[in-house]
């Protein structure tokens, strides 16, 4: 009842065969997915690290404006988002004669943004918890070594946090990934905009949508995989003890 | 005029999405009990019948199982009409993506309950059992009035999310708040202050929902004694 031919025959179009590619990219499919994957990923926990900072800071001023960003963007969907950034910012045109529009006006160069805002605002509230969670007694042995606080936070209270926030974040790395599959309702073609092409090409729904499926699943149980690796690495002095 | 006239339009689809969203939460809450209940249950076929449904499920997106369940349910349904030599019926999208997306959180539901289920003690299960309570009775007296407390908190970022995937539903033809967004922002050619005000609207439903769920937290927390630090 399933067509394989016509899965092996797309297998090349899945996993990237760049005919699709959209502008700035290499690619598109599985590495399209994976590459606006890693890319919002990696802006977003650079952004998230100093925003948790001033998440947890006593300037109020700092605390709450960053309430603010993590309120809004964790309570909208992530699709009203992208929206918002693809189709939105040609509304002004101070945003369309300026030099980033070249950019703004890409589909890939939208996606990635509002990944990267959407995924640092789930992170910086998973590591301003954990900064929160620190206990007293590595920050008052920082405290009685004489570090300044900037030394206790570079040293001490992130790596820690860091550490912490792994199980936490790998929820939110999987959520991500899943996420991008929205990257196709603004014209890309990642693996689930790959899927839906050879959908309106075939009208055959199950050749192509169970093999995105399969696709996910297998990055799904990767990432849960190598974070598993990642905890018995880094978090391995909070494991239940063995003897 | 604000949006030219098209604010009553947007409002009306966020009726309709909310409507998805809560017809789509009383399909996953109760997909959720079965499946907790296959979990827990002493037969392994179930048990691994649900693992399954909560693995399959959880591990690929909301919107490929939104197109899979709908494009491949209505191609199936299609199949089996013209096999028996009915009339094919056309698919009320409504329906299609309200159990679509109960389908999906039925899922996440499932491990919110099992998980509120083991929290009770078995103790007060057994009891229940030993006063000649039919186990159905033991279930809504005794382990449903216990339990919610240990569910509240998973349930309620289940339903945010929830809210927030019913933004996906206009891809398979529901008349929805991002559909009516769609066609304002053609005509307005004010997609910024459409999509704003979508956003404003979202995050009133999710703020009012979050006000209420820890309202209702306190309420099935009485008499669980907090300290402070």
């Amino acid at each position: 009842m399933i067509d394989f031919n016509l899965i092996v025959e797309k297998l090349p179009a899945f996993l990237g065969g760049a005919d699709g590619a959209p502008m700035m990219s290499t690619s598109d499919g599985l590495q399209l997915t994976l590459e606006l994957l890693f890319l919002s990923l990696a802006c977003g926990l650079l952004l998230a690290v100093p925003l948790a900072l001033m998440r947890v800071s006593k300037n109020r001023v700092a605390s709450s404006l960053v309430w603010l960003y993590t309120y809004v963007f964790r309570g909208t969907p992530l699709l009203v988002q992208l929206f918002i950034i693809y189709y939105g910012l040609s509304q002004f045109d101070w945003v369309r004669d300026s030099w980033a529009w070249e950019y703004l006006r890409e589909a890939y160069a939208c996606a990635i943004l509002a990944f990267t805002l959407n995924t640092a605002a789930y992170t910086t509230e998973i590591i301003a918890g954990q900064i929160r969670n620190t206990h007293y007694g590595e920050i008052e042995a920082a405290k009685a070594m004489g570090m300044s606080k900037w030394l206790m936070m570079r040293r001490i209270v992130i790596p820690s946090a860091l550490r912490r926030a792994l199980p936490a974040y790998s929820n939110e790395v999987v959520m991500m990934m899943q996420s991008t599959s929205v990257a196709g309702l603004v014209t890309l073609a990642d693996l689930t905009g790959v899927a839906r092409r050879v959908f309106s090409d075939t009208y055959m729904p199950f050749e192509p949508f169970i093999t995105v499926a399969c696709f996910y699943l297998v990055l799904t149980f990767g990432f849960v995989w190598l974070f598993k690796l990642a905890e018995r690495r880094w978090l391995a002095y909070l494991a239940p003890r063995k003897h | 005029m604000f949006l030219q006239g098209y604010l009553p339009s947007i409002l009306e689809g966020t009726v309709l999405t909310l409507q998805v969203a809560v017809a789509s939460l009383a399909v996953s809450v109760v997909l959720g009990l079965i499946g907790a209940m296959f979990k827990m249950a002493p037969s392994k076929p179930l048990v691994w019948l649900a693992e399954l449904y909560s693995t399959l499920v959880r591990g690929v997106p909301d919107l490929v199982w939104m197109l899979l369940l709908f494009f491949g349910g209505q191609m199936l349904i299609n199949d089996f009409c013209t096999r028996m030599g009915w009339q094919a019926p056309e698919i009320n999208s409504f329906f299609a993506g309200v159990m679509t997306i109960g389908f999906i959180f039925g899922a996440y539901m499932t491990e919110t309950f099992r998980g509120a289920i083991m929290a009770v003690p078995k103790g007060q299960m057994e009891a229940g059992l030993a006063y000649g309570m039919s186990p159905l009775r033991v279930f809504l007296r005794i382990t449903f009035p216990q339990m919610v407390r240990f569910a509240l908190p998973s349930f309620s970022n289940n339903w945010l999310v929830l809210v927030k995937s019913t933004a996906l539903v206009s891809v398979i033809g529901l008349n929805d708040v991002m559909y009516r967004a769609d066609t304002a922002k053609s005509i307005t050619q004010e997609p910024f202050t459409v999509y704003a005000v979508v956003g404003l609207i979202f995050l009133a439903i999710t703020s009012v929902s979050d006000f209420a769920l820890k309202r209702l937290e306190k309420r099935y927390s009485l008499g669980v004694r907090e300290t402070e630090l």
